[in-house]
């Protein structure tokens, strides 16, 4: 059939008056859901290049024929300082891929239940809380085992939770968005200055503070994986599980009750999702800002506002995020490393007065 | 173009026993009775802070009554599966929010939600149902659209669609002519007529706008002080007392030379002609 070329220019995002196809809704649905799986695609090819990448690029350099000795020998007793650097690589590239793609996830869902584009495990101190319980074990407990820092840091990731919220809530208009991030700025000042407070007269553990304060999936160990193995696999199932009902939620509470959603359960599980995945990558990689609120807007971009596409999208966005970020650390700074939290703060300030200046603040 | 579905009337009642809904100590509706019957197009009216809206939400359970019963089916829906509720009573509350960059196709999916299981896949009566809530309400044109870029009239059609959607045999609106244009009001108020009327669907609707209440409704319910004033067809209830009782105002009823039915003129302190 012909087109003239000007009902193509008018009305390029609209179908064509009268091609064969029934004028069923179905098609456009479809043909999106094709796009969204293929960008899905691509980012999990681009994944597995990152993946190659940090294998091979490190401060020491590894020729190719010795990464390949090293990868085909593994499980084996480990042999001369290539293979070793090599081996050690892999839990580091491991554990960026886990801890970005909790991070991702756990800043889509909670975007999701506050309806708050700024909302994100750093803005609404939920990691701070996090650190401020770790810190604190240590100082105060002596609790330096991998098993207590990742209790204490979903403790203290779950308090911080409830305290923003509660703190946001008050007064008439509700959790707005301004109040929530004000709220989670105001305890992450809080927190800040108290691990300020607990740190500094112990000269004895302040090292061992910093370096896991920074944040950093350099000290990676398989061990430290396999503790909070299970607490990611609850909380990323738990948020899977919530992306309907988050779809449901960003109608407006009173709609997706009306849709048959149990707005509190949907919201408290969902908010626990998040919180098990914010804590628990805390807990074994320190504070790192800004991936839980850069991966889930530039997600939206491509995935759409549907959170069953968010979510699997945030999750791989985020790992890449985080591993490019670590490779990147190793290469500008060779033959040191730079902190991956440090590198994911500077790729995310801007991005965050960016979203802060070109939107408004407003409910998703 | 509507043979697919099953367009059988209505025939859940919906009724309200004893109502009685405060926040804290003021009490908003007290001892409240109402009938709603099924297959008719009923207009909730009143003066502002009457209890209409807190009706509307309490019959669809938004909220919790402190005394009474909200009974769909002679079972009480605060005590029903919510899904279920959502199968049979669908909402469109006053201030729908519609996420960024949604298309039209997929809000009016997020419909199907109360007929779908967790990881179960989009099914072929999920389709339909759009497609048909899409047909009903003139926005097929529209189904990729970001809802974002639509007119206010526009965009209170897809609402519309995606309760439809929901495929509900009772569907309760909040002022669902707020913020329109008089022409979109009308236009939303045919809609809402033709639902009535193509499939039976049972009707409960805020509205402000009394004479438009008149006409597109079978009954009117009057609200004031929390009570039912008076329920009945527009032609009974809508009297010079009850103008006076429930809003406070003078007004003449005369008859509305469109419809036949009774139509309000307010009076108020000027423009009134001499005798």
């Amino acid at each position: 059939m012909t087109l003239t070329a000007t009902s193509t220019a008018t009305r390029p995002s609209r179908r064509r008056p009268g091609t064969d196809a029934p004028r069923s809704p179905a098609l456009p649905t479809r043909t999106a859901w094709r796009r969204r799986l293929a960008w899905l695609g691509a980012g999990l090819v681009v994944l597995v290049l990152l993946c190659a990448a940090s294998v091979a690029i490190g401060s020491r350099t590894v020729d190719m024929p010795a990464i390949v000795e090293a990868l085909g020998s593994l499980g084996e007793p480990v042999e001369g300082l290539d293979q070793a650097a090599v081996v050690k690589r892999i839990p580091r590239t491991v554990l960026a891929l886990v801890v970005g793609a909790a991070l991702g996830v756990a800043g889509a869902v909670m975007q999701g239940v506050t309806r708050n584009p700024l909302a994100d495990p750093g803005i609404l101190g939920i990691n701070m809380g996090a650190s401020l319980a770790v810190v604190v074990g240590m100082a105060w407990f002596g609790m330096f085992a991998a098993h207590h820092m990742i209790w204490m840091a979903i403790l203290g990731a779950a308090l911080t939770a409830v305290l923003v919220y509660a703190i946001a809530s008050a007064g008439r208009s509700g959790a707005s968005p301004l109040k929530l991030a004000l709220a989670g700025a105001a305890l992450t000042a809080v927190a800040t200055s108290f691990i300020t407070a607990v740190a500094m007269p112990r000269g004895d553990i302040s090292a061992n503070i910093r370096s896991w304060q920074i944040g950093g999936v350099g000290g990676a160990a398989w061990d430290a994986i396999g503790l909070v193995a299970p607490f990611l696999a609850v909380g990323m199932l738990l948020a899977l599980a919530s992306a309907r009902s988050l779809n449901s939620l960003a109608l407006g509470d009173d709609l997706a009750a009306g849709l048959g959603e149990r707005v509190m359960l949907a919201r408290g599980l969902a908010a626990l999702s998040s919180v098990l995945l914010a804590g628990a990558a805390t807990a074994v990689a320190g504070p790192i800002g800004f991936v839980g609120l850069v991966v889930p807007h530039a997600c939206r971009l491509l995935a759409g506002p549907d959170h069953r596409w968010l979510l699997s999208y945030s999750a791989v966005a985020g790992a890449g995020l985080l591993l490019a970020s670590d490779v990147l650390g190793r290469i500008i700074a060779r033959p040191s490393e730079i902190d991956v939290g440090i590198l994911t703060a500077l790729i995310g300030a801007p991005f965050f007065i960016h979203i802060v200046r070109q939107r408004k603040v407003r409910e998703l | 173009m509507t043979t697919h579905l099953n367009l059988t009337a209505s025939t859940h009642e919906l009724r309200a026993e004893g109502l009685a809904v405060g926040y804290g100590e003021r009490h908003v509706l007290s001892g409240l009775d109402l009938e709603i019957e099924p297959g008719t197009v009923t207009s909730i009216v009143g003066a502002n802070a009457s209890g209409k809206s807190t009706l509307l939400r309490t019959l669809s359970r938004l909220l919790s009554p402190a005394g009474g019963q909200v009974l769909l089916d002679g079972r009480s829906v605060h005590s029903m599966p919510s899904k279920e509720l959502a199968r049979v009573l669908g909402l469109l509350p006053q201030s729908p929010v519609s996420p960024d960059g949604i298309t039209v196709a997929d809000l009016v999916g997020r419909g199907r939600h109360p007929h779908q299981r967790m990881f179960r896949a989009w099914s072929a009566a999920d389709d339909a149902a759009v497609a048909h809530a899409l047909d009903a309400t003139a926005t097929a044109d529209l189904a990729d659209r970001p809802v974002d870029e639509l007119s206010g009239g526009q965009r209170q059609r897809v609402w519309i669609a995606m309760v439809l959607a929901q495929q509900t045999d009772l569907l309760l609106l909040d002022e669902p002519t707020t913020f329109l244009d008089v022409s979109h009001q009308i236009e939303v108020l045919d809609l809402l007529a033709d639902l009535n009327r193509d499939r039976g669907t049972t009707i409960v609707m805020v509205l402000h706008d009394l004479n438009l209440a008149a006409r597109y409704s079978d009954r009117l319910v009057a609200l004031e002080g929390g009570r039912v004033y008076a329920a009945g067809p527009a032609s009974a209830v809508l009297t010079e007392q009850c103008v006076q009782d429930v809003f406070g105002l003078r007004s003449r009823i005369i008859d509305d030379p469109v419809s036949g039915g009774p139509l309000v003129v307010p009076v108020g302190r000027h423009h009134v002609a001499a005798g």
